[in-house]
Formats: structure tokens, C-alpha cells, sequence
């Protein structure tokens, strides 16, 4: 378990560096490259929680066609390649204040109410055929049958209008 | 220090929701301020993975990967009106955008 925790907080630290290289760094093709960082460190984070289907799906979705959509629009947007000072606000403290807020804010209520309540030693839920696939898939095509579908609805409609809207002979 | 507890994870998940605010008020590029925004579903998803794991119900990981099938409607409609955006006015600067200003 102490192995866990060293793996835990090494994440951790990257992710949170990743994460302020996103919103602070000029370059916008850098930005995106950390944000890639930031995303395989919570498919790490979720294969600590033993959640590995979500964590395949995070590696395949996000790392796979979110982050290289960003990269097109990047491309397609010309956002200059390269250093551009006009990235960030005049009055970029505010959200910085707004920010800092909100951390202390959520940061006291969650070591407040969870205090040190530890995750339970066997994590892994394998109800269904001993594996986590198949348990997710059960109970989605099971008891969350209905937001599924809805879910699978919004998807299409989503794409199709992304493609009316982004088309150039209208 | 032994086991890993809920808190690490949910206090990992506050600092990137906290990081993506900041972005999201911060940024002046609209796709930057769209990265800004998965920053800030991804924390979300850390939290449901870990009150999943907590529980011992599997909800958590079912939304989570709802999520992000959300997630992705989102970044397809955001960059087909960032580019529709950028077609009109050659620039994705948010304070360009500003023809409904009161």
C-alpha cells in the first residue's frame, strides 16, 4: 500500500504542474501537449481506484479524439504557433482570487467532512464474470439503460449539428 | 500513511477543478479556454471514480463514462462555433466577441 501512495503522490505532482503549464503557458500547441499529461495522469489515477474500463476509455477518448480535435482547431483557428503575449487577461487575478477562494473553500469542507476516512482494501468491483468490463457493461445496459440511450442521442444530435454549424455553404 | 484514503483523491480533484476556473476566467483564446473546461470535467470525473471506489457501487464509473460522452458532444460543438467564430471575425480572441454587449 505504501508503494500506492508513492505512486499516488508522484501523479499527483505532475498532473498539478501539467495543469498549471495549461492555463498559464503562451504557447497554445504547449498547452495542449500538457493538457495530454494531465489527462494520462487521471487514467493513472483511475487505475489506482481500480476503475481500469474507465480508465481505457479515458486513454482512447480523451487522448485519442478530444486531444487531436483541440490540435485541429488549434491548426484551423491559426492561433499563432509559437510565443503570443495577448494568451491571458489584463485582469487575469481576479480568476486567480476566484480560484484561490474556491480552493480554500472546498479544500476545509472536504478535510472537514472526509477527514481521513481511508479507501477500502479490496477496490475492485467485479459483481458480473469477475472482471470490471463486465460489470460496467451490466449495469449500463441494465439499470442505466435509459440515460444511455439518452446519452447516445445527444451524441448524434451533437455531432450532427457541430457538422451544420462548421459547414462553409450554408 | 499506510492505505490510500478518499480525501487524496478528492483534494487532487478540487486542485485541477480550482487550476480549470482560474483557466476559464483567466484565458483570452477560446480554445484555451475550452481545454480549460475538460480540465475541469476531469476533476469531476476523479471524484465519481472515487466515491465509486468508496461505496463499492459501480454508478460511479458509469457516469463518469457519461461524462465524458459528454465531454465529447461538448468539444465537437465548441470547435465548430470557435471555427465559425474565427471564420467571421478572423480572430478567437474572447474580447473580439463582444457584439452583444449591453
Amino acid at each position: 500500500m505504501v508503494a500506492q501512495n508513492i505512486f499516488f503522490y508522484v501523479i499527483a505532482a505532475v498532473m498539478v504542474a501539467a495543469a498549471v503549464v495549461v492555463v498559464t503557458n503562451r504557447n497554445v500547441v504547449r498547452a495542449a501537449l500538457a493538457l495530454i499529461v494531465v489527462f494520462a495522469g487521471v487514467a493513472a489515477q483511475y487505475i489506482l481506484l481500480a476503475a481500469e474500463f474507465v480508465a481505457t476509455t479515458q486513454v482512447l477518448v480523451y487522448i485519442g479524439a478530444i486531444m487531436v480535435l483541440m490540435l485541429f482547431g488549434i491548426m484551423l483557428t491559426r492561433a499563432r504557433i509559437g510565443q503570443d503575449p495577448e494568451m491571458t487577461n489584463e485582469r487575469w487575478w481576479v480568476g486567480l482570487i476566484t480560484a484561490l477562494l474556491l480552493a480554500g473553500v472546498m479544500g476545509y469542507a472536504l478535510i472537514d467532512h472526509f477527514g481521513s476516512d481511508p479507501l477500502p482494501e479490496d477496490r475492485r468491483l467485479v459483481a458480473v464474470g469477475g472482471s470490471n468490463t463486465a460489470t460496467v457493461s451490466d449495469a449500463i445496459f441494465s439499470q442505466y439503460l435509459i440515460p444511455f440511450e439518452v446519452i447516445s442521442v445527444l451524441l448524434l444530435s451533437a455531432l450532427v449539428g457541430a457538422i451544420v454549424i462548421a459547414r462553409k455553404d450554408r | 500513511m499506510d492505505d490510500l484514503m478518499l480525501n487524496q483523491f478528492l483534494l487532487l480533484g478540487a486542485v485541477l477543478f480550482c487550476i480549470g476556473v482560474y483557466g476559464v476566467i483567466a484565458r483570452k483564446n477560446t480554445v484555451l479556454v475550452l481545454m480549460s473546461i475538460e480540465l475541469i470535467l476531469n476533476a469531476v470525473n476523479i471524484n465519481l471514480i472515487a466515491f465509486g471506489a468508496m461505496n463499492g457501487d459501480i454508478a460511479g464509473a458509469v457516469f463518469a463514462l457519461f461524462v465524458i460522452a459528454v465531454a465529447a458532444a461538448e468539444v465537437g460543438v465548441g470547435l465548430a462555433m470557435v471555427l465559425i467564430i474565427y471564420r467571421n471575425r478572423s480572430s478567437v480572441d474572447l474580447d473580439d466577441v463582444d457584439s452583444m454587449r449591453g
